[in-house]
Parts: C-alpha cells; structure tokens; sequence
C-alpha cells in the first residue's frame, strides 16, 4: 500500500504518480489521506490500480476515470466520477450535484444520497444509488443505467434518450418524454447484475423502470414550453 | 427624375413600406403557413457596424512607414503564456475557429487541418468530438470542451494542443445548438452515443459547472488531466465583453476568444442569430479594457472573431488591441462554400450562390456541410487545403501590407492610434475618433 498525504504533498505530486502508473505496475494500492474536501482528487487515471480516498472530497474527484477504481470513505462534492470511462468509483457517503454527469462507462456507486442531475447526460456509465436522488436526474440521460434504491425527486429522466431507469421508491415527477414501462425479463437480468455490482441487497422486482417515450426525437414544435 | 404624366384622376403611388418590407412580409406568410421558425446556419446578415467602418491613418510626416516586401514585418503570435507549459506557436494570427465534424464532412474537417497547417496555424474541433483525420493532418488543434460533451474522453483530450472550454459563441450567445437527424450518419451517431437519425441536441449550458467559481475548479480538473500542459482557453459569445472576459481571467483563462454576432453556427433559429448578442466592433475594446483593468492584457491573449474576412479586418482586430483572430465562415468559403459554380443546385433548393445558410438540412452542393456520400465526394480536401492555405496567405500578407504602412514591424505594434473611424456608431463602439476630428461619443471628457 503506497499512502500519499495530500496536505503535505499537494494535489499535483498526488495527481502526476498516479497518472505515472503503468498497465503493468504492481503498485495497484494507493492510499490517499488528508484529502479535506479538495478538488480534482485522483481525476484522470488511466490504470489498474485502486485508490482508497480516507475522507471527503471536493469537486470532480475521479473524473474522467478509466480502469481505476476508486473508493472515497467519506461523502463527494460536485461532479464525482464526471466523464468516467471505465472502472469503477464508490462513494461510502452522499455524492453532490451532477454525480456521474456524462459518463461513457464503468461503473458509479454511492451508498449514500445523491443530489440534483444526477447521471445528466451519461453516455454509457452504470450509475447505483443506495439512497435517494434529487430533482432533474438522468436529464438528457442518452445511454447506460441508473439505478436508485431509493426515491427520486423531481423531473426525473427529462429529455431521456437511451438510458434505463430503475427506482425502487417513489419518483416525485417525471420529466418530459419520460415514462414508465414495462419491466420486462431482460431488465430484471440487468438490474439484478447491476445491485450485485454495487453491493445492494435490494430484489430486482421491488423496482419499476422508466425510459424515453421518443417523442422528443425529432424535433416538433408543437412540444416547445 | 421627371415626373411622369398620369393618365386619368390624380391618385397616389403605390409605396412599399420600410417596416413591412417584402422579406419581412414573406417571412410573416411562411410562419403563417407553417408554424414553426426559421433555423438556418451562418452567422447574423443584417448590416452593423463593422470593419468597413474604420480606416487605417498610415504614416506620413508624422508618421515613418516601413518599406513594403524588404523591411520585416512579423506576424508571429503565441497563445497560452499564463500558466500552460506548452503555449502554442503560430506563423500567423489567424486560427480556424471550431466547426463540427457533423456539422462539416470529415473531408472537409481534413481540409481545414490540412490548410492550417500549411499556413502555420491552428485548427479547432466542434461538437461531436475529434476525428482521426482531423487530428492527423492539423498541426495545432484545439479541443472544443462543450456543453454537450459529444465525444468527449480524456484520451482525445490529452492529445489536443490546447483546450477551449466553450460557454458561448456568438451567433447564439445563451443557446444551444441542434444537429438535425438528415445529417447523422452511423458515424456521427457512434462518436456521440446517440441512435442514428434523431435530431441531437447540444445544451446551452455545462452539465457539471453553473458560474465562473464552478469554471475555475472545473479548468483545475482539466489542467491536471493534462498535466498543466496545454492553455485553456474560454470562448464567450459577444453578450457582455467587459464582464465576462473579467470572469473569464478570473475563472483562470490562458486565451480568451470572443465571438461577434456575425460569427458563424451550424443551425439554430434567425430569429436567434439576428437579434441576440452584438456586433464584434463593439466588443473588442470592451474586452481589451477588461484585460487591462486587470493588468492582463498580452498576459491573457485575445483572439476575436465574428466576420473577419480580409487582412484588412485582421489588421484592425490587432489596432483594436486583439492578440490573434479566428475565421469560420471566411474559411468555409475559401474552402467553397456558396461558389457559384453550383447555382443551378442552388436554385434547385430555393437560394442562390453566396445566400446557402441552410447548411443544417445536408444537402450542401459543394460537399462540404453534409454527410451525403455522393455530395461529399465532390469535395477535394487536398485542395480545400491548399485553396485555405492561399486565403490565409493571403490575408496574413495583407495585414502586414497594412502594419508596415503604419510603421509596425509586428502586427502587435498596430494601436487604436492608427485608426479612424467612418460612422459615429463605429466611433462609439470601437471608441475611435470620427474621421478628421479627435472625438468620438463617450469619450472621456466630452460632453457627448
């Protein structure tokens, strides 16, 4: 395990290692402490190796993440695993606004809350939420998943393209284009392999889904506010 | 004129009116007809105050020019000095400014990368990510980081010679844009993880950031993603040059680019384009002030754009007090766009050579706004390259043409000194005295 402290050391030494870190490297742990809300904590890696975050961060922690898995035991600021590619981001606490904000792949996982647009714009990322979610999540959601355990708040999955949808409480208000539809055999497969992913201990069938009428596809006046 | 004999009772002659012109009358009848407004590419056609309305003074006893074709004049710029370890280097201050692959065909995208780099200068992405081609044949690219994020990964990102984040342009300041489903090929479909044929729409905001306190931890995230390499630079639409260029050094800009009005988009609606933001004159002063007031100007380079066509437009942009300027539209026609050798398709598609703006539908005849095959085979990048390398050529020996008769032997050297102004609205905007006085309205001091 190399442990870097990050009041002592700075966020550039911390960020330049670990985007030093070969395919190949066998220095796969890392341990980052002091990190006391700081931003940009860990962004932009690009290998197998796995970060352990002992506390809380501030903004866009583990952006742009490809391979790496990181752990943040604390709650994340705004914009955490923005952009992500492919790995895997845990949250042990709550995520702030735009958690997971057009991400392409990998896999999120927040055992907390989340906060407003959470998921706005993913393009491929798997998104688990232990708790609930805030208003306008899944806005412009274009592909991947969302799954949130607990309730969602407003306008949930406004302007939805691709991405699927599973909640297990209420949703306060659906945004425009998207619905409610059917949970078909395939969509239990998915969500089932999906709360495995993000160690939740909730039953597929306890979820309803929610995705794009296609309405909005083509543009048509007559659905301008 | 002599008035003409009127056969019968005296009666009055038919006048068209000023307000209810034909083409506003048309456009009543076409809304009227078809419930829905106008989107249209290009940049704002109305006439305002531009370029046309300022002259170069020269020299003359006052003043010693430098001797045209021997005495050098350079034209060199270097862009991202403040805190990027790698600043970009260029022969000449005139960049490519971002258009689309979607918007524009791959081939077209090669050849603006092609003819920049001939020319020593940079190229820039658009929505819709970077392709392969257009990264392979431009020397300096710039990587757009938009609202839409189309395409966007780190990867694309660590290979850009420089990054502007784009919160505005100037056809559309406060808008966003939309790539109608004619022109999403599978290709373009793919790059932007979106089905093949809807119409996408690009966001008028960042998802992940609201207002420049957000922007400045967001630049934090991308430069250390990238090392602290390349500059970032902050494009803002022509709304409020003095403030947002202040929030733009603020939120930790290494370049600020300003788009004027006339400042080119690939689709949204006339109504936007003609009535929203304003003209590059008037911004460019207000911006260098900002830079300035903060001791930034030189330090925070400007680049402005929004209908430079000619050396002449560089030239003044330079007195104006910019650092570089960028082209869209100019190069698009240097390319061939709107060449009338197409009129006949032209006019199959109700418009005529040098009026085309509907450049979202993708049936450019010149093969250059479409991802049509068979139109797109039309155009030639190898010599779109060389045809934008010739336009830039030019115009950069233009410019020079017009610094060394002002005594300048860098097109930096040009100042708000060298220049007079036609019109009081160009005076008042550009803040440059009315021709043959030394007043212009606002000035300080003066009454008016």
């Amino acid at each position: 395990m190399q442990t870097i402290d990050l009041e002592a050391e700075g966020l550039r030494h911390l960020n330049a290692t670990l985007h030093a870190q070969s395919q190949e490297t066998n220095q796969t742990a890392w341990e980052v402490i002091n990190p006391r809300g700081s931003h940009a904590i860990a962004c932009g890696l690009d290998a197998p190796i796995e970060v352990a975050v002992k506390g809380s961060t501030g903004y866009y922690c583990a952006g742009m993440n490809k391979q790496a898995t990181v752990r943040v035991h604390g709650s994340a600021g705004p914009g955490v695993a923005e952009n992500m590619m492919s790995g895997m981001v845990v949250i042990d606490g709550d995520a702030s606004q735009y958690a997971g904000a057009t991400g392409h792949g990998g896999t999120l996982v927040i055992k907390g809350n989340a906060s407003s647009r959470c998921g706005i714009s993913m393009k491929g990322i798997d998104i688990v939420v232990h708790g609930n979610v805030g208003h306008m999540s899944a806005f412009m959601a274009q592909s991947g998943n969302l799954v949130v355990c607990g309730d969602a708040g407003d306008a949930l999955g406004d302007s939805i393209y691709e991405a699927r949808l599973f909640v297990r409480g209420s949703v306060k208000s659906l945004g425009a284009d998207c619905i409610e539809k059917e949970m078909r055999p395939e969509h239990l497969e998915i969500l089932a392999d999906l709360l495995e992913k993000g160690d939740c201990d909730a039953k597929p069938e306890e979820f309803k889904r929610y995705g794009s009428a296609r309405k909005l596809y083509n543009f048509n006046i007559d659905n301008a506010y | 004129m002599k008035d003409i004999k009127q056969d019968g009772p005296p009666r009055t002659e038919p006048i068209q009116s000023a307000t209810f012109t034909q083409s506003i009358n048309a456009e009543i009848r076409r809304a009227a007809a078809t419930g829905i407004y106008d989107i249209r590419g290009g940049g704002a056609k109305r006439k305002v105050p531009h370029f046309d309305d300022l002259l170069f003074l020269g020299a003359s006893m006052s003043r010693y020019p430098l001797e045209g074709y021997r005495e050098k004049c350079e034209t060199s710029v270097t862009l991202g000095t403040r805190f990027a370890a790698n600043p970009i280097e260029l022969d000449t201050p005139i960049t490519i400014a971002g258009m689309s692959f979607g918007a524009l065909s791959g081939p077209a995208k090669e050849a603006l990368g092609r003819g920049a780099t001939l020319a020593g200068t940079s190229t820039t992405t658009g929505d819709g990510g970077m392709t392969p081609e257009e990264r392979g044949h431009s020397n300096k690219l710039v990587y757009q980081y938009l609202p839409s994020r189309y395409g966007m990964n780190p990867d694309d990102l660590r290979k850009a010679d420089a990054i502007e984040v784009v919160v505005g342009q100037g056809a559309k300041p406060g808008g966003g844009g939309m790539l109608l489903g004619q022109k999403i090929s599978d290709r373009v479909a793919e790059m932007r993880n979106l089905p093949k044929g809807i119409d996408q729409r690009s966001p008028c905001r960042h998802p992940d950031w609201t207002g420049p306190d957000d922007l400045e931890i967001k630049i934090l995230e991308l430069r250390e993603i990238t090392a602290w390499k390349v500059p970032i630079y902050i494009k803002v639409g022509g709304a409020r040059p003095y403030f947002d260029t202040t929030l733009a050094v603020k939120a930790g800009a290494d370049v600020v680019v300003l788009d004027g009005m006339q400042g080119g988009t690939a689709a949204t609606q006339d109504v936007f384009i003609e009535h929203v933001g304003q003209p590059i004159l008037a911004c460019i002063r207000e911006a260098v002030r900002a830079l300035q007031d903060l001791g930034m100007h030189r330090e925070v380079q400007l680049i402005v754009s929004g209908g430079v066509r000619t050396g002449a437009d560089v030239a003044k942009c330079m007195a104006l007090g910019a650092d570089a300027v960028a082209i869209g539209t100019a190069a698009l026609i240097a390319l061939g766009d709107n060449d009338p050798r197409w009129e006949d398709e032209y006019q199959k598609l109700g418009t005529t050579a040098g009026a085309y703006d509907d450049w979202h539908e993708g049936q450019d005849p010149a093969g250059i706004t479409t991802q049509d095959p068979e139109l797109m085979s039309r155009f030639d990048p190898i010599e779109g390259g060389r045809r934008l390398n010739n336009y830039l050529k030019v115009m950069t020996l233009e410019a020079q043409t017009i610094a060394r008769a002002c005594g300048k032997n860098h097109l930096h050297n040009l100042e708000p000194e060298d220049l007079c102004a036609l019109t009081m609205e160009a005076a008042a905007m550009a803040k440059i005295p009315l021709a043959g006085t030394d007043w212009y309205p606002g000035k300080p001091g003066s009454s008016y």
